[in-house]
């Protein structure tokens, strides 16, 4: 294995996971729910009558997240993405995603984050299934083909 | 009551945007990064370990304490999931969609926060996502649920 040093950003994804983890504790704590974006996000699109409110709350933070990071930001700290999938990539890794989380009943946040912070063996599972699989996915895509 | 439910929404909306800044700092609304993170074989980048573990380590102390709660510092009730069972759906379920946050490097967060960033990829991926979530929906509503009851009136009987 050899460690990519050149893009390794240690301390802002440090303080980018411990603001990730904050998040979750606020919500757990004050709002009594699961940090599950695929779960807020799937629960909004066959809505049920009083659980939509604080779904929308949310995902009005998460969407206004981009302005208040380009407004606080200076732009030389400003990495612009790197998107190399095809359009059609996209929509298939889209498709699986969507129906995978779903089916999982949880994704990265859900499972990875909040799952593995309160020690759940289903998560546990979840999260080594994923990341496998995403490994996997990349070594063919990179390596193989 | 009119009062506390603003609050929640308040701490709701204070959240996301928190959530959605995380993820824009931590690196994982850069699909090249989360890439060289799943790269395992290559040259492998171990960034997205730290945030993994940055929001872990908080995120420990916070369900430690929510385990011995049953209501949340407003009052509300704490909902915790109570499922311990390791089934097929969330074994496949969760490989299908490493798959696919493989294929593109997108999970759904940071995806929808890219998409708000005005990236076309981004928001053709939140789409196709949310296509992927009704499909699974419906599919569990009208095919699923079902059979479930089926499965279990014939049991009583």
């Amino acid at each position: 294995m050899n460690i990519d040093w050149a893009h390794f950003t240690p301390w802002t994804s440090l303080s980018g996971g411990i603001l990730l983890g904050l998040a979750s504790a606020i919500f757990v704590l004050i709002n009594g729910r699961i940090l599950g974006i695929s779960g807020i996000l799937g629960g909004l699109l066959i809505p049920k009558p009083g659980d939509t409110s604080w779904r929308i709350a949310f995902i009005l933070g998460l969407l206004a997240a981009p302005t208040v990071f380009h407004a606080v930001l200076p732009a030389q700290f400003i990495v612009l993405p790197r998107i190399d999938a095809s359009e059609w990539l996209v929509i298939a890794a889209g498709l699986l995603v969507g129906i995978g989380t779903r089916y999982a009943s949880g994704c990265t946040s859900g499972h990875g984050v909040c799952g593995l912070s309160r020690l759940s063996p289903r998560s546990l599972v979840a999260t080594v299934s994923f990341m496998g699989a995403g490994f996997i996915a990349v070594y063919v895509i990179r390596h193989l083909i | 009551m009119i009062y506390k439910n603003l609050l929640h929404r308040i701490t709701e909306f204070a959240v996301g945007l928190l959530f959605g800044l995380g993820l824009m700092i931590s690196g994982m609304t850069d699909p090249s990064k989360v890439l060289g993170f799943l790269d395992l074989f290559g040259t492998w980048d171990p960034s997205l370990a730290l945030v993994m573990g940055g929001a872990i380590l908080v995120g420990f102390f916070a369900f430690a304490l929510a385990k011995k709660r049953t209501t949340t510092f407003l009052g509300s009730v704490l909902q915790l999931p109570t499922s311990t069972h390791i089934d097929k759906p969330l074994v496949i379920g969760s490989l299908l969609f490493g798959a696919g946050w493989g294929l593109a490097g997108f999970c759904p967060g940071p995806a929808v926060v890219s998409m708000a960033d005005g990236q076309p990829k981004a928001l053709l991926f939140v789409l196709a996502m949310l296509i992927g979530m009704v499909g699974f929906e419906l599919m569990d509503r009208f095919i699923h649920a079902p059979r479930k009851l089926a499965a279990k009136a014939s049991q009583t009987l």
